[in-house]
This record gives structure tokens, C-alpha cells and sequence, in this order.
């Protein structure tokens, strides 16, 4: 089976700091896997360099199509959230049922709290239909039924043959593989 | 996407502040004739330099809001992802403010001409001037607001970038339109498309550098 993501001895430096050197991994469909390690280990820089917005100091990365959730939303503030959504996918229903959002499509954006925004955000990535989802801190400010409904989702995508790979410094729910970064 | 999002950009320009460049314009030639005195004859002479230095610093207005704010909220980013080459981000921006900029600016400079008393053919050739100078003048802003997106102080940044590379816009839409030599009307034309064809490869890569 094709991998998802692979990481083939990937050095990472940022700010002329060396975040990490010689990782090496796969993620193919259907696997899960975190980025665990202190604040400043590489975690998010890892996760953008999976996405192809930074670039390897060393080595290789391959990936297929992907979506990424980070601490940024890419949501236009003044739109009611539907419409912000639709700009990224045309159909965002499903998914924002799923994260429990549906009576919230004609709210703007800018009135969403910090957990809507979060749920909002990763309902992006779940109506994206991309294989690969990149997950940057999933849990921030989102409460127990957030991050019971991102739970679910994620078991959904995998079954349906993506895979995730999420950095959090947090315990997730389900069974993760581990990548400890800053050891 | 490239369509949905010029969509989206003008329809972001025109729900903010479009008004507001349009403003600064009309305002700076409502001062002109208090300041130069209401000598008809000068105020026709030296009008139509004046509104384009008017057009020129109210350029400068909307750039701080052309790139920064979807820099960072991870718009740019997520464009990327979705296989908009930064180029192309930067073409739709450029159309898109463009869209928000040129023709508003047209419609004032009706008012603005009839406040320094441009008539007739003079009047004629400022408004072919305008239609010829803004696109290049919108993709210099939407080139300078990438380079300056995310710096402290950006807007006084982008003004020291901007003003002294619009100087031979300037030169040559002045030129055109106070005198109407068809050699200047054909190197506005130049300097307009130059800037329109290298604008979005220097705010692409501004935007890509950016990325950290």
C-alpha cells in the first residue's frame, strides 16, 4: 500500500537552531500518528514542513493531497461561517454537523468563540476530502464534546483509508503512534 | 479558485473601506485651490499633476489590508495548499484591488476636475490617463503590501517603497494628461504594463518568502 506521508532522513532548522535531524517515517492509510515533545521541541514546524510550507534543511519529503488545521482559521471574519466554509469546499454541511456547528452557518465568523473557531476549523479539514489531514494542535480550546466529535471523525477517516497525523502535547483520544521530538 | 477568489478580495474591498482612498483623493483636490489660489488658468495648468499625486498617495491607503490580513490569518497558506501557485494568489489580488481602486477612482475624478477647472480635452485625456496608470499603480501596491506584509510598521515602510518606483508613472500620466504628447500617453502605457507584468512574480515570491 502507497504511503500518505514519508519522511526520508529529514533535517529541520529554523532560526539557525536545529529542531531535529534524521527522522525518518511513514503514514500510510488508515494510521494515526502524534508529534509529541516539550514547547520549542518542533512539533508545529513539523507539521508545516509536512505540508510543504517550510522546506527541509535535508532529506526528502512525499506527500499526497492534504488538508491542514493550525492556530489559523483562513476564515473571512465577516462572512456568516456557512459561507466562509463554502469558499474551501463547496459542500461543508456534513462536516459541520459532524462537529456541531449546524446551527451556527449564518453566525459571522468574527462572533465565534475560540472553541467555535477551532471546531470550524477542523471542520475545513473534514470537508476538504483530502486523504493526508494535518492536525496542529487539535485540542486547543476545544471543550469534552469537541474533542469527543473530533474523536469520531478521525476513526471515520481512517476506516475510510486517510490517515492523520496530529502534533499535541495533550493525550488524544483513541490509539496514537508516538514521534517524540526533543529527546 | 483563481475566480473565487478575485470575487472574494473585491467583495472584501468594496464591504471594508474602498471609500475611503477615494476620499483622501477628492479631499487633497478640494486643498488644492485653497492653497494655490483660484487663478483658473494655473489650477487647469498644474491640475492634472496634482490629481495624480492626489492618486498616488491614496494609493497608499488600502495597502496595509491587501495582503497582511490573509497572511496572517492563514489564508495564503491554505491557498498553497490547494495548489494556487503564490503568483497566481498575487495576480488575484492585484485584479481584485484593481476592481476596488480604478474604477471609483475615475468616477471622483469628475468632481476632482471640476474643482480645478479641467475641462473639455484636458479633461478627456486625465480620465485616459487614470484608465491607462491605475493597473500598473494597483499592482505596484498589491507588490509593495507583499514585501511589507508582517513588518512593524508597514504602512510607513510602504510608503518609502512605493512612492520613489512610482515616480516614472507619475512622470508620464502627469505629462499625458496636463499636455497630451502621444509619446507620453505610449510610456505611461509601458510603465503601466511593465509594472503589471513584474508585480506579481515580486509579490509572489515576497509572499512565499514570508512563509516561516
Amino acid at each position: 500500500m502507497k504511503a500518505l506521508l514519508r519522511f526520508e532522513d529529514v533535517a529541520l532548522r529554523r532560526g539557525g537552531r536545529l529542531l531535529f535531524e534524521g527522522l525518518s517515517f511513514e503514514l500510510s492509510p488508515g494510521e494515526r500518528l502524534q508529534v509529541a515533545g516539550p514547547n520549542g521541541s518542533g512539533k508545529s514546524s513539523l507539521i508545516r514542513l509536512a505540508a510543504g510550507l517550510l522546506r527541509a534543511e535535508r532529506g526528502h519529503v512525499e506527500r499526497t493531497p492534504l488538508a491542514l488545521a493550525d492556530d489559523a482559521p483562513a476564515l473571512d471574519r465577516e462572512l456568516p461561517l456557512g459561507r466562509a466554509l463554502q469558499f474551501w469546499n463547496a459542500s461543508p454541511e456534513t462536516a459541520m454537523d459532524a462537529l456541531g456547528l449546524s446551527q451556527l452557518g449564518l453566525v459571522p465568523v468574527r462572533l465565534l468563540s475560540s472553541g467555535q473557531l477551532k471546531r470550524a476549523t477542523l471542520a475545513r479539514v473534514a470537508a476538504s476530502g483530502a486523504p493526508l489531514w494535518l492536525l496542529d494542535e487539535p485540542l486547543n480550546a476545544l471543550d469534552e464534546d469537541g474533542a469527543k466529535k473530533l474523536g469520531f471523525l478521525v476513526e471515520r477517516h481512517l476506516e475510510s483509508g486517510g490517515a492523520v497525523l496530529a502534533a499535541s502535547h495533550q493525550k488524544l483520544g483513541g490509539e496514537w503512534r508516538k514521534l517524540e521530538l526533543g529527546q | 479558485m483563481i475566480g473565487a477568489l478575485i470575487v472574494r478580495d473585491a467583495r472584501r474591498g468594496f464591504t471594508g473601506a474602498a471609500w475611503l482612498p477615494i476620499v483622501f483623493f477628492l479631499l487633497v483636490a478640494t486643498l488644492v485651490p485653497f492653497a494655490i489660489g483660484p487663478d483658473a488658468r494655473l489650477l487647469g495648468r498644474i491640475g492634472p499633476g496634482m490629481l495624480w499625486v492626489a492618486a498616488l498617495t491614496a494609493a497608499l491607503l488600502p495597502i496595509e489590508r491587501l495582503i497582511e490580513p490573509d497572511r496572517a490569518d492563514g489564508v495564503l497558506d491554505q491557498l498553497h495548499l490547494h495548489g494556487v501557485a503564490d503568483e497566481t494568489i498575487a495576480a488575484a489580488k492585484i485584479a481584485a484591488h484593481w476592481l476596488t481602486f480604478g474604477p471609483l477612482l475615475f468616477v471622483a475624478a469628475f468632481p476632482a476636475a471640476a474643482l480645478l477647472d479641467i475641462e473639455g480635452r484636458s479633461l478627456g485625456r486625465l480620465l485616459l490617463s487614470i484608465w491607462i496608470g491605475t493597473p500598473g499603480l494597483a499592482a505596484l501596491a498589491v507588490a509593495v503590501a507583499a514585501l511589507t506584509a508582517g513588518l512593524p510598521r508597514a504602512g510607513a515602510m510602504a510608503g518609502l517603497l512605493l512612492l520613489p518606483i512610482a515616480v516614472p508613472l507619475l512622470i508620464f500620466a502627469a505629462s499625458f494628461s496636463a499636455d497630451g504628447g502621444n509619446q507620453a500617453m505610449a510610456l505611461e502605457g509601458t510603465i503601466s504594463i511593465l509594472l503589471l507584468a513584474g508585480a506579481p512574480f515580486v509579490a509572489g515570491a515576497a509572499i512565499r518568502a514570508s512563509r516561516t
